[in-house]
């Protein structure tokens, strides 16, 4: 028994498509929010979705999900906001994550933070002004036998050094044209996180 | 499927497994695939494909092994022989492990050996929820079932009432791994006599503590015994509906967890009528979206139905209102994952582990530093110097320990003077820690206790909700007190304003890590002040860490 689509089994499909009406741009989020029943419970697995398919959660998009959820547009802000994983402002087009739980610390991963971020001149949860590097901590990836860690666009490096970990960089976005990091698709205006 | 054909499912998979004159099992848990196990793995299937006679060779993936930082691990089994486990394999080293294994029947010379199985790294540990974890293949149900999956679901449907099962979890004496250490039996027993339509269990897999990795492990591992858990948990308190808790950070264990649903699914193992009983039982995952309050049963409920992960004020209890307003069941995953054994072999049996008050095995994840890194499971009791010097074979270097931290931003740091404390609940929380959910870092001389405060304030001021005052402002002005001390600008008067707040954060606050967020400070102060005064009166940082002005 499926207990929570219930309630939303009313809507039927015609209604779904009725609600959808964000145009081609948010075709993706629309099918989530579909396969979800249009249910309001599924608000962070849409919104995680769309942060995967679209890199940031623009405010026209919040306010496509929240019209079609049904919810104030200040109740998804709030969600949205809420959680690490969601960002309102672009993301370079290389992601770097430093490791700064305990066992990271304790081996050392504040120096290569602060190393990371002299070299490549941008603080902790930014962007580098080429759009290339996106740099950011996080707090414990549970591979603490491999401490310290650092994260590049997804792949996980352990036992790193300062040297280790900005070679590894240099050489990921060594061919990267400037300005490319925004996706095409994305046009909205990006809020900046509060 | 009933439980005759569990039983020759079962029968089939040991079978097959039996047939084959030699196994590669790969460690497929995240820090070996970080270290390249994945690309071991594919160099040994295609190794083993050009050998003459290969449907008798198998490789497969297995749950975690234990000396994490060794990776990738790769075990040989052969029928009548030794088995063997190798470490740091490499793609290079497979061709010299596949043809001495299978040619010469002998072991690789050039290629190192993992910790002896008889080194006191494994001898000193007892392994019940971790016990099959490197036999089983985390994407196939089979072998689960192979090692007496699903048994205890079985037994519990058939043999006992809900009644009996709450009474066994009683009589074992199994406490909620979370943390906490509420008694899980109990809680299931509230559940079951709590008044509602529907109601609901969750496992809490939102593994939050810097420092902790036993949860994803366990869920990567093992995903089955997971859902078994939850299915018995279920049955006991009288829930048609589960939802497994996912931390955002952990990808490959939502992905495990939900191809284990499916595959449950489609046996009758989860759904309508399990084992041809009239109990019906389904299980959803929801994936956190990177917000440590969530780990707090009330906030984690928000996030479960959408919402901001912030906590509400108990009572009432999720036992009495938690999901929709309905009763809910929530323990942590590796409670779940001690279920099993329980129903299996009996509370009785599970008791005879751990201490007057604190029964059976936990799991902890050994870090820092420690020669031997890892995820270990220990009985309850058993000396943090056991651990230490026993199982992590002490400080690399040597240099001396200082001081273990367990518990993470809700425990404290055990100073080497009480290194024969027995790892319980009570014994912990006596000295100012916790066992928390199983992180357990060692220090040694290079760390400063005064950054490690600040290390762990700072964490509960990022991670703070901001819903209740004391703990918004409260670790903010603590993080600027601890900066104060660290940078040679603070007075004995600031000190004290330290542990003042320390207090109204613990009374104050609305949930448990506001509560328990001074704890790091209070440990540290009062077990290592000497260090607090010298930064205050000498100006002076004794590990050297932090910079004081000239």
């Amino acid at each position: 028994m499926n207990f929570s689509a219930q309630k939303e089994s009313v809507s039927s499909s015609a209604q779904n498509e009725a609600r959808s009406d964000g145009g081609s741009r948010f075709k993706k989020i629309d099918r989530v929010m579909k396969r979800h029943g249009f249910q309001q419970d599924a608000l962070i697995e849409v919104l995680t979705s769309a942060q995967e398919s679209y890199g940031l959660l623009d405010e026209e998009l919040l306010a496509h999900v929240a019209q079609n959820l049904r919810l104030p547009l200040s109740w998804v802000y709030g969600v949205a906001t809420f959680y690490h994983f969601f960002s309102l402002a672009p993301k370079g087009s290389h992601q770097c994550v430093v490791c700064v739980g305990t066992a990271c610390y304790v081996e050392g991963a504040d120096q290569i933070q602060k190393d990371l971020e002299e070299r490549f001149q941008v603080s902790s949860g930014s962007t580098t002004a080429d759009g290339r590097l996106t740099l950011s901590r996080a707090r414990c990836l549970g591979s603490c036998g491999l401490a310290p860690v650092v994260v590049l666009d997804g792949e996980l490096m352990g036992q790193q050094t300062s040297r280790s970990a900005i070679a590894a960089i240099e050489d990921a976005i060594k061919d990267e044209p400037e300005e490319s990091h925004q996706e095409a698709e994305v046009t909205g205006s990006a809020e900046e996180e509060p | 499927m009933n439980r005759e054909e569990l039983e020759s499912l079962a029968l089939g998979e040991r079978e097959r497994a039996s047939r084959f004159s030699c196994r590669f099992l790969c460690c497929a848990g995240t820090p070996c695939l970080s270290a390249g196990g994945a690309a071991v793995r594919k160099a040994l299937e295609k190794a083993v494909e050009g050998k003459n006679g290969n449907s008798s060779v198998e490789v497969m993936g297995t749950g975690c092994v234990g000396p994490c930082s060794r990776g990738p691990l790769v075990t040989v089994v052969t029928p009548g022989e030794e088995e063997h486990t190798y470490e740091k394999v490499t793609p290079q080293a497979v061709p010299e492990i596949v043809e001495a294994h299978l040619e010469k029947g002998v072991e690789a010379a050039s290629v190192p050996s993992t910790v002896s199985r008889d080194s006191s790294f494994f001898t000193k540990q007892q392994k019940i929820v971790l016990e099959t974890s490197e036999r089983i293949d985390p994407e196939r149900l089979e072998s689960y079932v192979a090692q007496g999956g699903y048994s205890a679901l079985a037994r519990a449907l058939e043999d006992m009432t809900p009644e009996e099962v709450c009474e066994e979890l009683v009589t074992s004496g199994l406490r909620g791994r979370g943390g906490a250490g509420y008694p899980t039996g109990i809680k299931w027993k509230q559940v079951r006599g709590a008044q509602g339509e529907r109601k609901f269990v969750v496992a809490n897999g939102d593994e939050g503590d810097p420092g902790a990795y036993m949860d994803r492990t366990l869920m990567e591992s093992d995903p089955h015994r997971i859902l078994e858990g939850m299915a018995i948990a279920a049955y006991a308190v009288g829930a048609e509906q589960g939802f497994v808790y996912v931390r955002g950070e952990y990808p490959l264990a939502a992905e495990r967890l939900g191809k284990a649903i499916r595959a449950a699914e489609r046996q009758g193992l989860l759904g309508d009528d399990i084992l041809g009983s009239s109990f019906s039982f389904r299980i959803r995952i929801r994936m956190g979206a990177g917000a440590f309050v969530c780990g707090e049963e009330t906030a984690l409920m928000a996030s479960i139905m959408g919402r901001r992960g912030q906590p509400v004020p108990r009572p009432p209890y999720p036992a009495q209102r938690g999901l929709w307003n309905a009763p809910t069941l929530i323990n942590n995953v590796e409670t779940f994952g001690s279920v099993p054994p329980v129903i299996s072999r009996g509370g009785d049996w599970y008791s005879r582990w751990g201490t007057d008050k604190s029964k059976g095995t936990k799991i902890f994840a050994l870090a820092g530093k420690v020669c031997q890194t890892g995820l270990i499971e220990v009985p309850m009791g058993i000396t943090l110097r056991e651990i230490v010097f026993d199982i992590g074979g002490g400080i690399p270097g040597g240099g001396a320990f200082k001081a273990a931290q367990t518990g993470g931003p809700s425990g404290g740091c055990i100073p080497a003077s009480h290194l024969d404390t027995p790892m319980d609940y009570e014994s912990l929380q006596e000295l100012g820690s916790i066992i928390g959910s199983g992180g357990l870092i060692v220090m040694d001389e290079s760390s400063c206790m005064v950054d490690v405060a600040r290390f762990f304030m700072e964490f509960c001021m990022d991670e703070s909700c901001g819903k209740c005052t004391p703990c918004r402002s409260g670790t903010v002005q603590m993080v600027r007190l601890l900066e104060k001390i660290k940078g040679g600008r603070a007075s004995a008067h600031d000190l004290e304003k330290l542990e003042e707040l320390c207090e109204l954060l613990k009374a104050t606050s609305l949930c448990g890590l506001g509560q328990t967020a001074p704890n790091p400070v209070l440990s540290t102060i009062r077990h290592f002040r000497h260090e607090y005064e010298a930064h205050i009166e000498d100006r002076h940082c004794p590990a050297g860490v932090c910079s004081m002005p000239h």
